[in-house]
């Protein structure tokens, strides 16, 4: 009899639950359906492509094949088919990395003071200045990069300004350097080191840096032991945001490194192009994408870690 | 009866901050107690003044600026308890941040047993603050908050345990002493804070309205909790608050301030029994203020009565206001005998242990009177006519304002 009576009320509970569930998936279907399409799809395809023979002129043969992911590593030389390391891919990635590492740290020497600078303003400048901070976005990227090259090519603004004064006699060769990417890349990177570094400072609860000095530490030591730590997650979260693009980036190597300097993103691109290696291709970029979850999984187990520990 | 201290509590110059000291020194100097010599060689010594504010103004820019404090000047000595008191933009709070450091003086200076510190940085003084929402580092535990400080002195390993043991053990808070600080209540984050800032052994501690977060009854108990605390350290303690229950009950010395300026100096009982200026009665307590006549030593009130006072330093014969407070007037039903003033009964509010009248004067002035409950005693009626209103002896002030 009691049981009854209780078992009532909890099927209709049931029951009303089973429809939430069904509500919230006829909600989430438009975004499940876009994410298939426009991100799972194609990721599937790269891991068929990657499988497969390449095609003569370009695209694929369908018939199986490994040398797709072996030529990531190794190349068979054309004339006797020893089998050799592929220095270019390695080097191409070693130096994709360390550009991404430069370009990194580089964010963080300009993005981190910046940051600084525009949370300690008054509330009404702040904003006026993260106005500024992210006109950039607003113009294409080709353009700013274009822009960048019109400043540091041979006749170009800071050659000319420094060969005006009198400080060089021949113009400085910059365009077509490693530097040139990388200055190009942390131009066009810094606004995603700034923002979220931005937010953390603006969080930081500035009595408690007073509180560090009236306890007796430096202003260094007040910025090591309670400022860095209080906006780690900011400076973690902006470092992220910079070094997974530039690791694939594209357009700026391109635009700034000329042909001689490829960087992985370009590398990809010249399997489709005129490498027609599409297997290949497909296989570097998976690795691109292995090698970006592998460090992004590394890093949430280390905060979690950190964090725990307390 | 006013005491022969009373003269310092007024502001004149010749006698600023100059009181026998209550609290005798460990240095072994004594000073003889009662000494009121109100000339400038008595400044209180160097080895009992543990801070001296020296005609400090501090003036932050903008339009208008804003002069938070005016030439303000105390003493605050050695092992002393003391209490900044005001209401909310009167000082006390800048006053502190620049004992502490953490902003300069715009004019005069401020000295650390004789030593000029006004323009040091707040990490090369030997003062600790305890901040009004305590300010824990939220990424360290309790114990590595209260060893920072000891940390930045270069103190050895073993000393900081074992200092960082202690300081646990003073505050009762050994059993937390692993947690986050996001992890503890309100009251024990207001111990760890506490911690925290005596763990270095401070020659001064300055205390930012530390009670204000919490609810009344824990406010009671850390009241006890950190006069035991100045009691067991011997540290100066300079506290800021606006509650004057607060300053009353737990200071050595009250300072109370308004816009900038230090009104009065002195113990609890010197300030609520002889406020030297209406704010300070008005702001300590609940006070009737009353229209007065002063000639001599003998103020007759508008109302009716004479009595006998103590006239402070620079208030003149005529027209002057005084202070009565509630607890010393009392009513009865009946004639107004000879130092009795004849009063109507408005109200009457029973509160337990007292009875509060609402009176009326001839005058038309209102008073108040609390008069505590007995038993036996027939309960007075509102609206009653034909009473007489009695003042307590000494129970009139006098003010300058």
């Amino acid at each position: 009899m009691t049981d009854a009576i209780s078992e009532a009320p909890r099927a209709l509970e049931r029951e009303a639950e089973k429809n939430d569930i069904r509500t919230r998936w006829l909600l989430a279907t438009p975004a499940i359906v876009i994410i298939f399409l426009f991100a799972t799809a194609p990721l599937f395809v790269m891991v068929v492509y990657s499988f497969l023979a390449p095609g003569d002129y370009g695209n694929v043969k369908w018939e199986f094949s490994l040398d797709g992911w072996t030529n990531v590593l190794v190349q068979r030389d054309i004339f006797d088919d020893t089998l050799m390391w592929a220095d270019a891919h390695l080097s191409i990635f070693w130096r994709s990395l360390s550009l991404s590492v430069i370009t990194t740290f580089l964010t963080l020497v300009f993005g981190v003071p910046t940051a600084w600078f525009i949370a300690t303003q008054p509330p009404g400048r702040r904003e006026v200045w993260l106005f500024l901070i992210t006109v950039p976005f607003w113009t294409n990227l080709l353009v700013r990069t274009i822009a960048i090259q019109e400043l540091i090519r041979a006749e170009g603004v800071i050659n000319n300004t420094l060969l005006f004064v009198g400080l060089i006699n021949a113009p400085i060769q910059m365009m077509f350097t490693d530097f040139a990417i990388a200055f190009g890349m942390t131009y066009v990177y810094l606004p995603l080191m700034v923002l979220p570094v931005y937010a953390a400072v603006e969080k930081l609860d500035f009595r408690l840096v007073e509180a560090a000095h009236d306890l007796y530490a430096g202003r260094w030591v007040a910025f090591r032991r309670v400022i860095l730590p209080l906006i780690k997650p900011g400076i973690i979260a902006g470092s992220i945001l910079v070094f997974i693009p530039s690791l694939g980036a594209y357009v700026t190597p391109r635009v700034l490194g000329g042909g001689k300097n490829l960087m992985f993103g370009n590398l990809i691109e010249l399997q489709f192009g005129a490498g027609r290696n599409w297997p290949l291709g497909a296989a570097l970029s998976l690795m691109l994408m292995a090698a970006v979850m592998v460090s992004l999984i590394y890093y949430v187990r280390v905060t979690s870690r950190e964090q725990s520990d307390g | 009866m006013p005491r022969p201290e009373d003269c310092c509590l007024s502001r004149a110059p010749s006698c600023k901050l100059i009181e026998k000291p209550s609290v005798m020194q460990d240095t072994g100097m004594q000073q003889e107690t009662g000494n009121m010599d109100s000339t400038e060689t008595s400044r209180p010594s160097a080895g009992d003044t543990a801070i001296d504010v020296v005609r400090v103004s501090k003036i932050f820019p903008g339009d208008p600026e804003v002069r938070a404090l005016d030439d303000v000047s105390v003493a605050i000595r050695r092992n002393e308890f003391f209490t900044l008191l005001g209401p909310s933009g009167c000082g006390k709070t800048t006053l502190l941040r620049l004992i502490a450091g953490f902003e300069p003086p715009s004019m005069g200076s401020l000295r650390l047993r004789d030593k000029d510190i006004s323009r040091l940085p707040p990490n090369r003084r030997p003062i600790n603050t305890v901040f009004q929402n305590y300010a824990l580092f939220p990424h360290m535990s309790v114990a590595q908050n209260i060893a920072f400080g000891l940390e930045m002195l270069g103190k050895p390993r073993d000393e900081i345990a074992a200092t960082v043991d202690e300081m646990l053990k003073l505050v009762q808070m050994e059993a937390l002493k692993n947690r986050r600080t996001s992890e503890i209540s309100g009251g024990q984050q207001q111990r760890v804070a506490l911690a925290r800032a005596l763990a270095p052994h401070p020659e001064v501690l300055l205390l930012d309205e530390p009670l204000s977060a919490l609810d009344l009854k824990l406010r009671k108990e850390m009241q006890i909790e950190l006069k035991r605390l100045q009691n067991e350290t011997g540290i100066t303690f300079i506290f800021v608050t606006h509650d004057q229950e607060e300053a009353l009950t737990m200071s050595d010395r009250v300072a109370v301030m308004s816009a900038g300026k230090i009104l009065q100096i002195g113990a609890p009982r010197e300030i609520y029994e002889a406020p030297a200026e209406r704010f300070v009665a008005n702001f300590i307590g609940e006070s009737n203020f009353l229209d007065a006549e002063l000639a001599g030593d003998t103020v007759r009130l508008k109302a009716g009565g004479s009595f006998r006072v103590a006239v402070p330093d620079g208030v003149a014969a005529g027209p002057v206001s005084v202070l009565l407070r509630p607890e010393h007037a009392s009513v009865r039903i009946g004639e107004p005998g000879p130092e009795e003033l004849p009063v109507q009964i408005e109200n009457v509010v029973y509160s337990g242990d007292a009875t509060v009248a609402h009176l009326r004067l001839s005058t038309g002035e209102a008073v108040k009177a609390r008069m505590p409950n007995a038993p036996g005693v027939a309960p007075l009626s509102s609206g009653a006519k034909g009473a007489a209103m009695g003042i307590a002896p000494g129970g009139i002030t006098v003010l300058k304002d």
